[in-house]
């Protein structure tokens, strides 16, 4: 008597835990198109590259373009800026990685690292502390100064001093011509 | 009457201890969602109402995420719909459940209007709990047309520019209403962009009125197939497990019944007019509202006046607020009443039959019909029902639900006792 | 035995609301409208029913249709190049996609010096509409405006069926039928006067498989690209419901036992 009550609750448990279950994975499956949704959209996702030709910009100047929603840099560099970028000692770095979406995820910050021909820097233009855009030729190492806290970068892009935990992003981008590039 | 009370919450863990001294939540949901005292013979028809809060629930999540990508503007509304459809992640199943969501809520309230009809659940004490219900149901169809108006097709062009134009029948006031409605001459993005807000709003009324008519139920507890009020202890059940289980049950086969709209036809429900874009310099060949308005539609059309046909459609609406007076009968359920029985089931074939001929165009004998069903939708409640109460003699009711359920058959059963 | 009576005529009369409701509901949004624009024979298409799928030559076919034919009036303005390889299309690779949206030109710009420019088309283009508005496309089309395609077969009663019925509808008007100027005869079209003069004959796009190229076949696959790009997403849609049947069926089986159950302790 006493164990067929035993199985008999038994049995009721386990219909009552497998329903319970179903109603768990549904209302999960349930939840995860209403989440998704937020995610970028197949129009967004489209438009993840960019071809931008270059052979306006003079030497020492630089331009800004949108890719992304977001601002790049491109600049043609100076003999003398890309030669003083070299030659910064790895150890002088705050953030010694080199942050290159191009390259593996533990290459040194050496600017070699940081471009593909040494006379075009391109950066994604968002400052690594909270977002906002470092203002260009300014700063204690006259590559760009963020204005919101204090970042400064140098002519490689690399953050310097200041709050900013990493260097400027290097974005995935590939040269298709002598003077074109394309983004994304 | 204060409100029906469950068995109290007691709290079992020191933390429940410690929150129910400070906010005492369990203390006021316990009772009343939980161990809440429930007629022990309620049928599959009251499991609507557990329905329709699942309706509302699914209505605002979907819309709330459909207006993160929407775009109320005329030329932009149309797009960003298709947009939606074809590029947000899942965007598709979204704005489907959105629409068939909508006719899925409207059937399950009218099968829980019916079924308030067909047991009497209006009647007293339950006036106001009925009234409170009707005021629902307006508000159900003001947000649905206003949704309807958002995809920016023809059909929401020229279903908006009919139904506001309802309002030129008023006299003297007629033109300034409507033109204060459209925000301009004519249905335009003015009118566009306030029906989104109001579309956007009214859910949320919906949501408060939902909280005063549960309200008003847990004051006199739920009415049951017998419409013999609850006498004592042994007739009720508490809501958990017994009402939970069977809700949950019914939930399950009315969401399978949706998903099949939702995944195998989800257009079916939907005039095809409505995939092209709003044009306000041409009228598509047949302007019909979404099927849960054709009744009112028929109604309207029903009338070869324009200000009567205005009246008599907000009229069969309005009929419904005082009917818990126009009906004279002591006892509720049609179990017990014979006669009401039959006229039940001819006005359901009625307001079916303005559904059907709410489609139809107004031409020849379905005009004639849908002056005759009008007729008799509006004779059924002024004149039938009163009258009925009066000269119907009543079956021998039970002596309480326990009897009926377990002692002596239910209500169906005692009937064919006589 | 009397309890099982009623909950029998119980079920009875709740089967036969549901069948009278889902009749009403069925028969509504057709009404009135299906008998005059003619009836279109429901085919058998491949993606009708809970499994159809799209039929990837049959699309690929139908695009060069379209392409061939109906991209010189008819915009498509809903749908990108990007969307001819997406997952249950005509199922193009991506370099194929590439090379077909290269072949528009699509308007770009402003430039740096402020000119609107054109350039090839790139994935995320959308297909470019052959007239720039609406004026000028009714103006070379004598009044008439060729509406988009995008979302044509769900805007048309009969959707696909009708699509088809109308493009095989054309016929030398009959004996005292009196066409207005511009205008050709169609059985399936409403009141039989389209603007839209017979778009295709036998032979005339060259179809790269074994497909016979005859006035049947251009509409059948034409007809087809239409609905997938009108529902893009359906086989999706389909897979899905499948999954989500499935589940709720077991799922209402399980709470109909513990429903048992639980009512066990009071019946």
């Amino acid at each position: 008597m006493a164990s067929s009550e035993t199985h008999e609750s038994n049995r009721r448990d386990f219909l009552y835990i497998a329903t319970g279950a179903f109603a768990v994975v549904g209302a999960a499956s349930a939840a995860w198109p209403l989440i998704h949704q937020m995610n970028p959209d197949a129009s967004v996702q489209a438009l993840a590259s960019i071809e931008i030709d270059m052979s306006a910009i003079p030497v020492g100047q630089s331009i800004t373009v949108k890719w992304q929603g977001r601002p790049v840099f491109i600049r043609h560099r100076t003999p003398e800026e890309i030669k003083i970028s070299q030659e910064t000692p790895l150890e002088d770095l705050k953030d010694p990685v080199a942050r290159n979406a191009g390259l593996g995820g533990d290459v040194d910050a050496s600017d070699a690292n940081r471009v593909i021909q040494p006379e075009w820097l391109i950066v994604v233009g968002v400052c690594t502390h909270l977002g906002c855009i470092p203002v260009k030729n300014q700063g204690d190492y006259n590559g760009w100064f963020c204005p919101c806290h204090g970042s400064h970068y140098d002519l490689a892009g690399r953050i310097r001093f200041g709050p900013a935990p990493e260097n400027l992003l290097v974005p995935k981008y590939e040269f298709i011509g002598d003077d074109a590039v394309r983004i994304g | 009457m204060s409100q029906l009370h469950g068995e109290p919450y007691q709290p079992k863990s020191g933390f429940m201890k410690w929150m129910e001294s400070r906010l005492p939540i369990m203390g006021l949901l316990y009772p009343t969602a939980v161990t809440f005292p429930t007629p022990r013979n309620l049928n599959y028809w009251w499991t609507f109402g557990g329905i329709l809060m699942f309706c509302l629930s699914v209505q605002i999540i979907t819309g709330i995420v459909l207006a993160m990508h929407y775009v109320p503007h005329v030329s932009m509304a149309f797009e960003s719909v298709e947009g939606i459809m074809r590029d947000v992640n899942y965007g598709w199943l979204i704005r489907y459940v959105h629409s068939n969501g909508a006719s899925m809520f409207f059937i399950a309230v009218y099968i829980h209007m019916f079924r308030g009809m067909y047991y009497g659940s209006y009647k007293e004490p339950r006036e106001v709990l009925w009234i409170l219900g009707v005021v629902l149901f307006l508000l159900m169809m003001a947000t649905a047309f206003m949704g309807y108006v958002l995809p920016w097709g023809q059909m929401s062009f020229w279903g908006a520019t009919v139904i506001t134009s309802l309002f030129s029948a008023i006299p003297y006031f007629g033109d300034m209403i409507t033109q204060l409605l459209w925000g301009g001459f004519a249905v335009d993005n003015p009118t566009l962009n306030r029906f989104y807000s109001l579309h956007y709003l009214l859910p949320f009324m919906i949501v408060g009125v939902v909280v005063l008519h549960i309200w008003a139920l847990h004051v006199t507890g739920n009415n049951n197939p017998t419409g013999i009020s609850v006498k004592s202890k042994q007739d009720t059940l508490p809501f958990h497990p017994f009402y939970t289980a069977k809700d949950g049950f019914a939930l399950v086969l009315f969401i399978l019944f949706f998903a099949i709209f939702v995944f195998y036809t989800p257009n079916i429900l939907g005039d095809p007019v409505n995939y092209e874009k709003a044009n306000s310099l041409v009228t598509p060949e047949h302007i019909v509202p979404e099927w849960y308005f054709l009744p009112f539609y028929a109604i309207l059309r029903a009338i070869p006046d324009k200000l009567g046909g205005v009246i008599a459609m907000f009229a069969s609406i309005g009929v419904l607020f005082i009917l818990p007076w126009l009906d004279t009968s002591k006892v509720r359920s049609v179990s017990f009443r014979p006669l009401y029985r039959q006229f039940f089931w001819i006005l359901v074939i009625a307001c079916i039959g303005l559904g059907y001929l709410g489609a139809k165009p107004p031409e020849g004998a379905y005009v004639i019909w849908s002056r005759i069903l009008t007729a008799y939708y509006f004779l059924h409640f002024l004149v039938i029902l009163p009258v009925l109460g009066i000269l119907e003699k009543p079956r021998l009711l039970p002596k309480s639900i326990t009897e009926s359920v377990l002692g002596n058959g239910d209500g169906d059963k005692a009937e064919s006792k006589g | 035995m009397m309890k099982q009576v009623t909950h029998f005529r119980t079920l009875v009369r709740a089967g036969l609301i549901a069948i009278v409701s889902a009749l009403v509901v069925l028969a509504a949004p057709g009404v009135g409208q299906a008998e005059e624009s003619g009836e279109s024979e429901a085919l058998d298409w491949s993606f009708n029913g809970p499994f159809g799928t799209f039929d990837r030559a049959q699309l690929q076919r139908g695009y060069k249709v379209y392409r061939e034919v109906c991209s010189a009036c008819h915009s498509m303005e809903f749908v990108s190049f990007r969307n001819l390889s997406e997952e249950g299309g005509p199922g193009f690779t991506p370099e194929q996609v590439k090379v077909i949206a290269s072949e528009f030109e699509i308007e770009d710009g402003p430039n740096d010096d402020g000119d609107m420019f054109m350039r090839p088309g790139l994935l995320s283009d959308r297909f470019p509409a052959p007239f720039p508005n609406v004026q000028i496309a009714r103006l070379a089309n004598g009044g008439a405006f060729p509406p988009d395609l995008s979302v044509l077969a769900k805007a048309r009663v009969g959707g696909p069926d009708y699509i088809y019925a109308l493009l095989m509808g054309y016929e030398e008007a009959p004996a005292g039928v009196e066409l207005a100027i511009g205008m050709s005869y169609n059985t399936v079209f409403p009141n039989h006067q389209i603007a839209m003069p017979e778009p295709i004959f036998e032979d005339a796009v060259e179809y790269d498989d074994e497909t016979e190229p005859t006035l049947e076949n251009y509409a059948r696959d034409v007809t087809a690209f239409m609905m997938w790009t009108a529902e893009p997403k359906l086989e999706a849609r389909h897979r899905m419901g499948f999954k989500v049947v499935l589940f709720l069926l077991i799922f209402a089986g399980l709470l109909y036992a513990t429903k048992r159950k639980v009512w066990a302790a009071v019946h």
